[in-house]
């Protein structure tokens, strides 16, 4: 078995090594911690010149890393926790996103930008957030959240193989998913659709990482039948994508999207509004609590116990 | 707390000054007139930009460099093949001056599909990479990192070419202009720092911004090597360029160019007068004394004869008004790849 994040480790390796003109660049890629372990010893491996830990500089850092793009390279821009990527926000919304469109086209921009949720542990408001949702709002940028160890590893190859830039966020709280993976085999991040994990006939649960994996969890504690459908991509939503999640609503009747994020102007919220129904489950409209007992009261609004009490009540409506 | 430097630019802060004819500094003549010829251009590009801002014929956005053409004139013949420069909102000029094309910028600004940019982009969205200029964007100081990230590039490449980050005196104030200097000076990339130090972002003087009023200090903190030059004197400019490219393609590291120079417009638009107020007005008129075309002109001993920059100018206009604009049908079709 394989877990999330050594798949993610994996990808690095394989990515370093069939790749040339793949490096990857951020802070803490030569500290003991090693990104969470998920990038442990890559620069024993491929050297230091590919596996460059920076300054305290996000925004250079992450602009760097698309110049270096735009000279033919494919960097992996590293930010250990999602919080500290908005410093880079001009590198990645202003400029990667728009640079093909407003250069004419024809232009490739293979800048994976990896950030990471990192949340629980009495961490407090500023590491612990989940902000995917601001970047799947913006035309241009492949938003990619993995949910298990399969896709944690070839979404993260197939991001880095595609020509956009592209926002990959895995989550500290899915490093021990894991799966019996085969050899790696890239597929085209363009051919990813919604997945529909667990066939059901009651209600439609839907996630999209973390929340995927409640998603998972909550079905298999209820004695309804569920369909689950995990989005590994967020952005940009296809017909092909809507048609997957309306052909399960219109089959089941019910759905509940589940987003462990807030919920204004949120993901949880566009899949509703996409699907023309269902329920959105979200985190309490505050920033995370530290203490203890407020902590864990803020994420059980996303735990499986209550995406179970809330699809049972629907189930029962 | 400690006065304003306001002194630190010295002579080349002092309008009164600098006004006499440039030195060629045994420059072949050749040169020299194909560095006039080039700004001639450059600027009669910009008056007749500036001339269909006025009557309607362009919307979009223009910053105009009048005035500032001998910076873009002196750096861009020290780019070699292979080499990334990378402008910002003022950047007609660094466009014009590594050869691209007339029309393909007068186009852009006109949003034509013969554009540089397909007509997707206007005046702050530039490119032209067969001609070294990898991007122009008007957020200021975002081009700096990604300058350093093509000088990152560069140093992988293994090959001597540099990357050239142009930005104005406002763009030091942003911080990741510090965090791309510090980035580029801690793993030695090949990045020349060009800042046009027009003493002005937007209509707020720098005194008004800065507490000393050059830039080169950011430099001497970060350990890059700086020069400072007078920016409308394109033989000044092209010798400091000449040192800090040999400098960065040697694998010294990063270099930074303080070219102090002044812009005759207004931030945005044609008006010499629309935002930077009355006293400038005295400054304006000793500044146009220390014009870089004249003053090379008079170097070379003749009067500037802008009869073919200008019929060129014409001639691209005509072609670039002809052309089609972008089919709406295709406005979706290059948000990826």
């Amino acid at each position: 078995m394989t877990t999330y994040c050594e798949a993610i480790l994996e990808a690095h390796r394989w990515l370093m090594r069939e790749q040339p003109k793949v490096f990857c660049i951020g802070q803490g890629l030569w500290s003991p911690w090693y990104v969470g372990n998920s990038m442990r010893d890559l620069e024993k491996e491929f050297g230091v010149e590919r596996v460059i830990d920076t300054p305290v500089s996000e925004a250079a850092t992450t602009g760097a890393a698309l110049g270096a793009a735009l000279g033919g390279y494919r960097p992996i821009v590293v930010h250990p926790r999602v919080d500290f990527a908005v410093l880079a926000m001009d590198a990645v919304v202003n400029q990667a996103a728009n640079w093909n469109h407003i250069f004419g086209g024809g232009i490739p921009v293979p800048l994976t930008v990896r950030a990471i949720i990192n949340r629980g542990g009495e961490q407090g408001a500023q590491h612990s957030q989940a902000l995917h949702a601001w970047y799947a709002h913006v035309p241009g940028l492949r938003v990619v959240m993995p949910s298990t160890a399969a896709d944690a590893r070839d979404l993260l190859v197939a991001s880095v193989l595609c020509d956009d830039p592209v926002v990959y966020i895995d989550d500290r709280w899915l490093y021990e998913e894991a799966a019996d993976l085969d050899a790696v085999d890239p597929i085209d991040l363009r051919s990813m659709r919604p997945r529909v994990q667990q066939k059901g006939t009651d209600l439609t649960l839907v996630g999209t990482g973390y929340g995927a994996a409640v998603c998972r969890a909550a079905a298999a504690a209820m004695d309804e039948s569920c369909e689950v459908i995990d989005v590994p991509v967020i952005n940009p939503m296809l017909d092909a994508d809507w048609a997957v999640l309306r052909e399960s609503y219109g089959r089941t009747g019910r759905m509940l999207v589940v987003d462990a994020a807030w919920g204004n102007c949120g993901w949880a919220a566009t899949v509703v509004a996409g699907v023309g129904g269902g329920r959105a489950l979200t985190l309490p409209a505050s920033p995370a609590p530290t203490s203890g007992g407020m902590e864990e009261a803020y994420y059980r609004a996303v735990g499986v116990e209550s995406v179970v009490a809330v699809a049972q009540e629907m189930c029962g409506e | 707390m400690s006065e304003p430097n306001s002194a630190a630019l010295g002579p080349l802060g002092d309008p009164a000054q600098c006004h006499e004819p440039i030195d060629l500094a045994g420059l072949p003549t050749a040169e020299a007139q194909a560095m006039l010829e080039q700004m001639m251009l450059i600027r009669s590009a910009e008056e007749r930009i500036g001339g269909a801002v006025e009557s309607g014929e362009v919307k979009c956005p223009c910053h105009l460099a009048i005035g500032q053409e001998a910076v873009a004139v002196g750096v861009a013949g020290h780019v070699c093949e292979g080499d990334r420069v990378f402008g910002a909102h003022r950047s007609h000029g660094h466009f014009l001056a590594l050869g691209a094309s007339v029309e393909s910028l007068l186009a852009e600004i006109l949003g034509r599909e013969t554009g540089c940019s397909r007509g997707m982009g206007g005046s702050m969205h530039l490119r032209d990479v067969e001609n070294h200029f990898w991007g122009s964007v008007p957020i200021v100081g975002a081009t700096i990192p990604i300058a350093v990230g093509a000088g990152l590039a560069a140093q992988m490449d293994g090959d001597d070419s540099i990357a050239v980050s142009f930005f104005g005196d406002g763009a030091t104030e942003e911080g990741v202009f510090h965090e791309s200097m510090n980035l580029a000076a801690v793993k030695g990339l090949p990045v020349v720092f060009i800042c046009e130090n027009n003493l002005f972002s937007s209509h707020l003087h720098v005194s008004l911004r800065q507490p000393a009023d050059s830039t080169c200090r950011y430099a001497e903190a970060h350990c890059v090597p700086w020069q400072r030059v007078d920016g409308n004197d394109v033989v000044a400019v092209s010798e400091a360029m000449s040192t800090a490219a040999a400098q960065a393609r040697a694998g010294s590291g990063p270099q930074f160019i303080e070219a102090v120079t002044y812009r005759w417009r207004g931030h945005v638009g044609p008006r010499e007068d629309l935002d930077v107020g009355v006293k400038r007005e005295d400054d304006l008129e000793m500044w146009k004394r220390r014009d870089p075309v004249s003053r090379l002109a008079k170097a070379l001993d003749q009067e500037p004869d802008w009869t073919s920059a200008r019929d060129a100018v014409s001639a691209a206009w005509a072609r670039a008004m002809n052309a089609p604009k972008p089919n709406p049908a295709e406005l979706l079709d290059r948000v990826f790849s």
